[in-house]
């Protein structure tokens, strides 16, 4: 399989695993939706040099992880592409904050070192808090929940046309690469001349695809609103999830388990 | 019933791709509409399904004037297959494509299950209701396809050369299902020895006009009437001395 078919068959793989039947599958989308929000709002309420107060927030996606049954290896190689951007950030700190800030035996570790540290952890933290919210929630159930918290319709739908259109580009893009390629033996990749060409192409090929697809909806019916059929009444399980949850990330938040932890050893 | 009175039409003035075309088609008729590329039969499509409107004359679904005002009335009455079901199938299971559309007309949960329910049985696919639309072969997706249709219990069903791409075993389960249908039918293809298999009637349609409309035997039989519309005598009737 060619690196297009396999980006479009990891893309529906996630549909797959959203499906799964564990614990936090089960969950009211909204609860989960709403605890990855409070999440990453804790997450990011974090002081830039309070990296080791961060530190414990690691537990909650790991705890998740586990109990959904999804590997956290798997978030990492989904999101291969997209981490290293997210760990790009803060990384020219070090350059302009040179204060010291803390000494491991003869090593000093300034305050730029360790705000890039805090930067790309709460980024690893907050795009794991994202994926497991992904990976255990049905796009639509997802959908579902952010139009009972009263985001517009016209933007959740986008958000839900968006995702099942980019397996349809995707799909395009690989009929079209493949095309190219047989007739352009020996040649790495789309040669930057043929480039205006193959993006045209694939823009009218798009517009015809997506027509078709609309006109497919219409004719079912589709009004512009999504009735989303997935979405189950909250259970007891799903409100003690919520409560407990921002409950711990309050309590990490606030108090510094780590040297709380740490002075308990010490 | 679906009508077509004196329809012309035309994407760009001057060029008209149906030059006024009549026909009817009775309750629970199932009629064939051949012709060359290019010939109209999408358009013809298009305009039942209110995809677009006639320049001139009406089409009528069940009565109905399909209009931007009764849109949603005639939509109610006509289901249509997409030639590509990658394009019908949308949704990440075949069960989430087949309820996308009762739901949209406000049925319950429950009816909707039950509706599902008894059409995969009716067209013995119920191994296919969990599936990933992504993991089914080809003829399964056209079957699904047609069910996603058929559970919006239409009156009135459009296919689009439903054939097409398909293995003759899928092929064959295809015409076979057509055939158990009891709905009213206008079949769009190029396959007409599964439009002999299928339609009691069909419409030939040239340059955006009705060249011929009768029995399917009898105009898929008329070797000179065929080939002067760029088309040829079925496989089945190509030895055929009538």
């Amino acid at each position: 399989m060619d690196k297009l078919g396999k980006a479009q068959s990891e893309l529906l793989e996630m549909d797959e695993i959203a499906s799964g039947k564990s614990f936090v599958h089960r969950l009211h989308p909204l609860a989960k939706l709403v605890v990855t929000i409070v999440y990453i709002i804790f997450v990011v309420s974090f002081d830039k040099y309070n990296f080791t107060g961060l530190v414990p927030m690691v537990l909650f996606p790991v705890f998740i992880y586990q109990l959904a049954g999804v590997p956290v290896s798997l978030c990492f190689k989904k999101l291969r592409y997209v981490l290293p951007l997210v760990l790009a950030v803060g990384i020219v700190n070090p350059f302009f904050d040179n204060v010291p800030m803390l000494h491991l035996g003869n090593m000093v570790i300034t305050g730029g070192v360790l705000s890039m540290l805090t930067l790309m952890l709460k980024g690893v933290l907050s795009i794991m808090a994202s994926f497991i919210l992904v990976a255990t929630t049905k796009i639509d159930a997802i959908c579902a929940a952010l139009r009972k918290i009263h985001v517009p319709d016209i933007i959740v739908t986008l958000i839900l046309l968006t995702y099942r259109y980019v397996g349809v580009m995707i799909s395009e893009v690989s009929i079209m690469n493949n095309a190219y390629k047989l007739r352009a033996p020996g040649q790495k990749g789309i040669h930057f001349s043929a480039w205006g060409s193959f993006l045209g192409q694939l823009f009218l090929r798009s517009m015809d695809r997506a027509e078709e697809l609309y006109s497919s909806m219409q004719l079912r019916a589709f009004k512009g609103e999504f009735y989303y059929a997935d979405v189950h009444p909250a259970t007891i399980s799903s409100y003690v999830y919520v409560v407990v949850s921002i409950l711990f990330f309050a309590l990490f938040r606030f108090v510094d388990v780590s040297n709380l932890f740490g002075s308990l050893i010490i | 019933m679906i009508e077509f009175k004196n329809v012309s039409f035309s994407y760009e003035k001057g060029k008209k791709i149906l030059d006024d075309v009549s026909f009817t088609i009775s309750d629970g008729e199932s009629v064939g509409l051949i012709g060359a590329n290019g010939a109209g039969k999408s358009t013809i499509m298009n305009l039942f399904l209110g995809l677009r409107f006639p320049s001139e004359g009406s089409a009528f679904v069940e009565g109905i004037l399909v209009d931007k005002e009764h849109l949603s009335e005639v939509r109610r009455k006509i289901g249509f297959v997409l030639q590509n079901s990658d394009n019908q199938m949308f949704m990440p299971t075949v069960y989430e494509d087949m309820i996308f559309g009762p739901m949209n007309y406000g049925h319950s949960k429950e009816e909707v299950d039950q509706m599902v329910d008894t059409v995969l049985e009716e067209l013995g696919l119920t191994y296919l209701k969990n599936r990933y639309n992504h993991k089914i072969s080809g003829g399964e997706k056209r079957m699904a396809a047609i069910a996603t249709v058929l559970a919006m219990r239409p009156r009135v069903i459009l296919m689009d050369e439903p054939s097409t791409a398909l293995d003759p075993v899928n092929r064959r389960t295809v015409i076979n299902t057509i055939n158990k249908l009891s709905q009213t039918k206008l079949i769009a293809s190029h396959d007409l020895d599964m439009i002999l298999d299928t339609c009691d009637r069909v419409i030939l349609i040239s340059e955006g006009r009705v060249v011929a409309d009768g029995p399917t035997l009898e105009i898929l039989k008329d070797r000179e009437l065929l080939e002067n519309n760029r088309m040829e005598l079925p496989f089945c009737l190509q030895g055929y001395k009538g």
